[in-house]
């Protein structure tokens, strides 16, 4: 085991780490974006599948996936703050002249800053969405968990910083998706192209689709 | 192409010694021929420097020809100046225009502490050679090249790779101060030549854990490296380091 162990402690196997929980947060994206989907299909189906998350027999599964969840988010953000902050240290003179050779992308420079406005994201996302459907004193007035997310999409407020959270949730992730394939080493003529464009794809669809609830709550939503 | 002269304003960073203090300095450089490299700009600077009896502005150099990777500065922002695949000394006043404003930096990294005004200390990478960056042979009169068939795909990659003139550009341009590219060229091209299998996994082993040990950053794949590379070794590279890594510490029972 400490072999294993001593593996993620050298800067090789901390990339790893990084990129094989980042793999797994998209992963988890892409099954979060498909349930908040049936928002789209009305408050029955919206609050029907969270029900089947929560109150079948299928929450057990939920739990430990929920654990595993945490401990993904957990180790990327610990890990990110870890290589970043060696990354700082490794150059203590800054140079004077900031000009960037033209061919490195903003979002690979500065994953850190979209890092950090996807955590302040996730800690007001939890805050409004799963303690609120857990513990919230609105359900007593009878709110019904589709109720709570169209109420709070139609704060101009919340709609805005949502939609600009998932700008840099974008700009993670077209840095990410590639840069975690050639972390694991795969980086090959025949693939890498496609590998960079299907990146980008998924990081739009990620970001757009997450975008498009509070969009279209706020804008385009009539009542029921 | 007949020559002109240009009038340039250098700022140089002058540093006395390793723990002084530095700071910028202007310089002028008058009636300097755009056949001039960039290095014969400084010497012709230096003299008139010397002439007044001031400190000249010390940077390395040696082979003046693209081989010997000394003579990495950052010029404008840009280790080995603006141009792709070219160092320091392979730059040529002809780039410039007449009053132009140049910013001269030494490479800045941990790993890499100023000696003295742009020259830099990168034993750190003789450092990592030593950890793992041989291979090991009888000594003797030199082996037959051929008995040992390489497939050709392997020995250009192989020769790409070494190209490396260990320059430290790599670190410089690396927003992380990273070592990666460098460490990647070595581990890659005696990774991809049957001479080098002996020692493969316990190389790429040690040296990965000797640029961590000496303050180089991690790689976080941005790709500035390459760009700035005068040998443009590649990232691929990178990508085969890392998985020489993982093969050694998960399917190897070779332990650093
Ligand atoms: C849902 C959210 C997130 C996803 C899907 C995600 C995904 C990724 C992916 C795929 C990578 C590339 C890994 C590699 O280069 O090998 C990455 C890098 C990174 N992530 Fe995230 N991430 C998320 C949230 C966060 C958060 C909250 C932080 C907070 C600290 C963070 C910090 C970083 C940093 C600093 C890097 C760059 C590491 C480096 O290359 O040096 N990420 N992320
Ligand atoms: S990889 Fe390129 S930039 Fe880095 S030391 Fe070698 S020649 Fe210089
Ligand atoms: S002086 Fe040798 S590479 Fe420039």
């Amino acid at each position: 085991m400490g072999w294993f162990l001593k593996t993620f402690n050298y800067s090789v196997g901390k990339k790893l780490l990084m990129a094989l929980t980042g793999f797994f947060l998209i992963l988890f994206l892409c099954i979060h974006l498909f349930g908040n989907s049936f928002l789209y299909l009305g408050r029955d189906a919206f609050n029907n599948y969270v029900h089947f998350l929560n109150e079948t027999d299928l929450v057990y599964i939920i739990r430990v996936i929920e654990i595993i969840l945490v401990l993904g988010f957990a180790f990327h953000i610990w890990d990110g703050i870890r290589l970043w902050w060696q990354n700082r240290k490794a150059r203590p003179v800054k140079y004077f002249v900031k000009t960037v050779d033209p061919k490195s992308t903003w979002t690979s420079r500065n994953m850190i800053y979209s890092a950090l406005i996807i955590f302040v994201f996730l800690i007001i996302h939890l805050r409004n969405f799963w303690y609120e459907f857990k513990y919230g004193s609105i359900k007593e007035t009878g709110a019904t968990d589709y109720d709570i997310v169209v109420k709070t999409f139609q704060d101009p407020v919340y709609m805005i910083f949502y939609v600009v959270a998932m700008v840099f949730l974008f700009l993670h992730l077209h840095h990410g998706f590639q840069s975690a394939f050639q972390t694991l080493g795969i980086n090959h003529k025949k693939y890498t192209p496609f590998i960079v464009w299907f990146g980008r794809v998924i990081a739009f669809v990620l970001s757009a689709g997450f975008a498009s609830f509070p969009i279209y709550f706020f804008f385009f939503y009539g009542g029921n | 192409m007949s020559s002109k002269k240009l009038n340039l304003t250098l700022k140089v960073w002058r540093q006395a010694g390793p723990n002084e203090k530095g700071e910028f300095k202007t310089y002028y450089a008058n009636n300097i021929s755009t056949e001039a490299s960039f290095l014969e700009m400084l010497d012709i600077v230096n003299e008139e420097l010397e002439a007044r009896g001031e400190d000249p502005i010390a940077y390395e150099h040696d082979c003046r020809e693209g081989i010997c990777g000394t003579c990495g500065m950052v010029i404008n922002g840009r280790p080995h100046g603006p141009l792709q695949g070219i160092t320091t000394c392979q730059l040529h006043m002809r780039h410039f225009k007449d009053g132009d404003v140049i910013y001269i930096e030494p490479f800045r990294a941990k790993a890499f502490p100023v000696i003295k005004d742009l020259v830099v200390d990168r034993s750190a990478f003789d450092k990592i050679i030593q950890a793992g960056g041989f291979i090991s042979v009888n000594t003797g009169s030199a082996p037959e090249a051929n008995s040992i068939p390489v497939k050709k795909e392997n020995a250009e990659l192989a020769m790409d790779a070494a190209a490396c003139i260990g320059c430290g550009a790599c670190v410089a341009a690396c927003p992380n101060a990273s070592a990666m590219l460098f460490v990647s060229a070595k581990v890659s091209h005696l990774a991809l030549l049957p001479q080098g299998l002996p020692e493969r996994e316990i190389r790429v082993q040690k040296m990965v854990a000797k640029m961590d040990e000496l303050g180089f950053g991690n790689c976080s794949n941005v790709g500035a490296c390459e760009a700035e590379c005068p040998k443009e070794i590649k990232i691929t590279n990178i990508a085969r380091l890392n998985r020489e890594f993982y093969r050694a510490r998960f399917l190897s029972n070779v332990e650093e």
